[in-house]
């Protein structure tokens, strides 16, 4: 059978399972439309924390950028499961303990103050919605890759998938379809890694395989090592960021998946304080089978690649390099005119994605017209190293629509999971607790589906019509997120002496300049600036560690604005008292 | 201060001496091991890795697993001393 015909049937098979739970579990009520019900045991809480945590990002693109930055991308590894620790030590069981529905609901009674509520539902709203665009355009441009479906299309169907199970579901719904897609998608993720592990190494753990010698008795990484030299790249094992940019770009990663309030409102779901801890462990073990795997994959494909193209002539390459140039995620321009392929250090285009001409070459490649003139003649995309991975292993071809079904879960979850939050925001913080508060449940049961339709609108227009600045501000999204809530939060659980100036303060503070930052050294303002170069990052800062850099400064805000005004009141004080004690949880409720 | 909030206070000291250690931790596998002294300990091998890279790549994830099952237990134990557990 074919790759379509395959990818159409566990395409097809993996959607009715998702659909058939939504419908079985529908939401009676707000509790178990906002965490459902309360009631998810620790394990099933832990496979959806990690389908929710797990995005497009992490399955298509995340072993390639690996691929590509080597030791450089141990910032994502470390950063994306360290912030795990974090959230388990420092924040789930207490916000467990708090009993209430969302993050700015622990804001807003913490800090005794409707604006500290306000400040987080702005914050959550944009971590949220910068963060779900990605997903949209994930689910479209697995559609037009794998089904030959246009982009628009892919997008539209991925919409109505979620709109199904989130609107009738909610949390409840949510929750156990990300259970089905947790194991989808690791599956998918898995498969095609054992095989590949044991081609390259002969060991089918591709943990243990990539420390493993390869055919000619060398170790395989020793072996990238030389290749990386040989052709003029930095060693794989060595990485070109500095120390200090690795340090605070891997802190922000932490700091911020602790703080991103679709993962925190997670913990909400299960039944104790107990619960919590052990539902983060579960989440954790659960991600760190990709987390561990996906540098594996990203050190078979890498040498694959350099085997298969360096120096190679073009019309005796293997059939899937033709295929993804036609997808243009491949480009070639043979600029000394020997027919071979030569990839070496450099950018090989003029600008990041290559312009195809309508025309062939002498080799009967595509013709592009933005090559410079370094020596490296080769384009490949980063996404190609999951994406293409089976096809570059010869593996059958149900392995290869595995990973079509396996991006798409991946996806849908995170997209699921987000639109909730947002959704939540402005039914229960905004209308809930601020502008209606006589609002009946029935009535914010009504307020909240609303919510989830027209955020899954915008996000499906993001992803249709992604502005310039959304793939650079997903990234961002963690310095948002460490650079406004994780302080907050910390702070409002282990410093009684925390009060709402303090904390309001730090947030504003915190996320303004993290945003000006952003704005001025990476996004730049349409029309107004472009961004600066990187010789003028503070300290030699990015972008992206910048978050670190501004949780710092939110903290020392926080502190000295807490310590010259008024304590905060006795009942609030309480409140923190009876959160550093796990027993008498209760269920999470809305009043 | 009465006897409940003695016993609370007691129990949020163990809890940050518990907190303190297991974020050491944390911070030595990955900021330490991973990043500051990734070069020197390159110089010693785990099988085909470098020991640093290793850190980085694979080590420090297996080690904040563990360190949140301990924790997890450490907890447990501690909330039954105190009569906190349910």
């Amino acid at each position: 059978m074919s790759v379509q015909v395959w990818t159409w049937i566990l395409v097809g098979i993996t959607f009715s399972l998702y659909f058939g739970i939504a419908i079985w579990a529908r939401a009676g009520s707000t509790k178990e439309f906002y965490v459902a019900g309360g009631g998810v045991s620790p394990l099933a809480n832990g496979m959806a924390t990690a389908a929710d945590w797990m995005s497009a990002a992490s399955f298509i693109s995340m072993a390639g950028i690996i691929s590509f930055a080597g030791y450089d991308g141990s910032v994502y590894l470390m950063g994306w499961t360290g912030g795990y620790v974090l959230l388990a030590l420092l924040l789930a069981p207490y916000l467990r303990k708090f009993g209430k529905f969302t993050v700015p609901d622990f804001i807003g009674d913490r800090y005794y103050s409707n604006t500290a509520r306000t400040v987080a539902i702005v914050c959550a709203l944009i971590v949220s919605f910068t963060y779900v665009a990605g997903q949209m355009r994930g689910v479209g441009i697995v559609f037009s890759q794998f089904l030959q479906v246009d982009i628009t299309l892919g997008v539209v169907i991925g919409m109505a998938v979620v709109l199904i199970f989130a609107f009738l579901g909610g949390m409840k719904g949510i929750t156990y379809t990300q259970v089905a897609q947790y194991c989808v998608l690791i599956f998918a993720f898995m498969v095609p890694a054992f095989f590949i592990s044991i081609q390259m190494t002969g060991n089918p753990i591709p943990q243990f395989g990539m420390g493993s010698k390869v055919e000619e008795g060398v170790y395989l990484l020793d072996k990238l090592d030389t290749l990386h030299t040989q052709l003029g790249f930095k060693e794989y094992t060595s990485g070109t960021k500095s120390t200090w940019d690795i340090f605070a770009i891997t802190m922000a990663l932490m700091a911020g998946t602790a703080g991103l309030p679709h993962v925190i409102v997670r913990f909400f779901t299960v039944p104790k304080v107990k619960d919590a801890r052990k539902s983060a462990g579960y989440a954790l073990l659960l991600i760190a089978i990709l987390y561990t795997t996906a540098p594996a994959i990203a050190v078979f494909s890498r040498t694959n690649l350099i085997e298969t193209v360096s120096n190679k002539e073009y019309n005796s390459i293997p059939e899937w390099f033709k295929n993804w140039e036609n997808t243009g995620l491949i480009a070639w321009s043979d600029k000394n005119k020997d027919g071979k392929i030569q990839y070496v250090a450099g950018n090989a285009l003029s600008s990041k994605k290559p312009i195809y001409t309508n025309k062939r070459g002498a080799n009967g490649e595509r013709l592009i017209s933005n090559a410079n003139n370094s020596a490296n003649e080769l384009y490949v995309d980063r996404d190609i190293m999951v994406l293409a991975n089976p096809e570059i292993a010869n593996l059958p071809n149900w392995v290869i629509a595995l990973v079509a079904a396996g991006g798409l879960a991946a996806a849908l979850s995170t997209a699921a999971g987000l639109l909730l939050v947002i959704s939540t925001s402005i039914s229960h913080d905004l209308i809930k607790k601020q502008l209606k508060p006589n609002i009946s449940e029935k009535g914010e049961l009504v307020a909240a589906r609303i919510a989830i339709v027209v955020a899954i609108i915008i996000a499906g227009i993001f992803g249709i019509y992604p502005p310039g600045f959304v793939a650079a501000v997903v990234a961002l999204a963690f310095g948002l997120a460490a650079a406004s809530f994780f302080p907050a939060i910390v702070l409002g659980i282990f410093d009684k002496r925390m009060n709402k100036e303090g904390a309001i303060a730090g947030m504003v503070v915190g996320i303004s300049l993290m945003l000006f930052y952003m704005i001025r050294y990476k996004t730049g303002l349409i029309g107004v600036m472009d961004p600066r170069p990187a010789s003028e990052w503070w300290l030699g800062t990015s972008p992206e560690g910048f978050g670190t850099f501004a949780m710092f400064i939110n903290i020392i805000v926080s502190i000295i604005v807490s310590r010259v005004t008024p304590a905060p009141p006795k009942n609030v004080q309480e409140i923190v008292e009876s959160i550093r004690i796990p027993s008498g949880a209760g269920e999470a409720s809305s009043h | 201060m009465n006897n409940k909030q003695k016993k609370a206070s007691a129990y949020w000291k163990e809890n940050i001496r518990y907190l303190t250690l297991l974020l050491f931790i944390w911070f030595i596998v990955s900021f330490g091991a991973g990043i500051l002294f990734k070069e020197p300990l390159n110089q010693f091998r785990l099988g085909g890795f470098k020991l640093g890279f290793w850190f980085a790549q694979q080590g420090s994830i297996y080690v904040f697993v563990i360190l949140i099952f301990v924790y997890v237990r450490l907890m447990n134990k501690l909330d039954k001393k105190y009569g906190y557990d349910e």
